[in-house]
């Protein structure tokens, strides 16, 4: 068990706690702008930990160049999902904003 | 380690179908989008670890994982752009009449 293989275990649960935590918050939120604030951060950075976990614990025997290269791939897919998570999740809710979603409230006191 | 990753991949096979409970019963149309999305980016994680599985040959699933993270942004633009021009999340004419669009 080398240092590398806890760190990228350690970066897995993490991600993994994340993306329990996103869930939870899409199933139990009432309205779509408040599922879109648990979701929208916590798969972002549930799949960016996941996956760079992953791109850690495939270099666990040895360095070569075949291995190497495809590390750099899976941290490609981790940025991307960095920087597209969050556009998305902008676009989603400024279109639901525009198409007249109405944010939800307490029960209105008169 | 195979164990850990069989026990990451179940885990987040069980919170997509959790997630899929808000696709089928989400209230709105946006709802169901958001969702879809989230299971998304838990299929690319595990499109991952089953590659880890496949006997440490990751390299054969990378590239289905690219194309799974970016067909899953496209989605979700492409609806938000849709229901922007469109200014309404009810299915039929009338109320896009109402608020002058065609």
């Amino acid at each position: 068990m080398s240092v590398m293989s806890i760190v990228s275990i350690l970066f897995i649960a993490g991600g993994t706690f994340f993306f329990f935590g996103a869930t939870v918050g899409l199933i139990r939120f009432p309205d779509f702008y408040a599922r879109m604030h648990a979701t929208g951060k916590g798969d972002t950075l549930g799949a960016f930990l996941v996956v760079l976990g992953i791109a850690l614990y495939n270099l666990h025997n040895g360095l070569e160049l075949g291995s190497i290269l495809t590390s750099i791939k899976v941290v490609f897919i981790a940025i991307f999902i960095f920087l597209a998570n969050p556009t998305a999740t902008h676009a989603i809710t400024k279109g639901g904003l525009d198409s007249g979603v109405v944010p939800w409230t307490k029960e209105k006191t008169k | 380690m195979d164990t850990f990753f069989i026990t990451i991949g179940v885990i987040l096979g069980l919170l997509t179908l959790v997630c899929l409970y808000r696709v089928v019963a989400g209230p709105t149309i946006l709802d169901r989008i958001i969702a879809v999305g989230a299971i998304g980016n838990k299929t690319t994680a595990i499109l991952l670890l089953m590659g880890m599985l496949f006997g440490g040959r990751l390299e054969m699933f990378v590239d289905i994982a690219i194309t799974y993270a970016l067909l899953n942004f496209i989605a979700t633009l492409g609806a938000a752009k849709y229901f922007r021009v469109r200014k309404s999340i009810v299915p039929g004419s009338k109320y896009l009449k109402e608020r002058g669009i065609t």
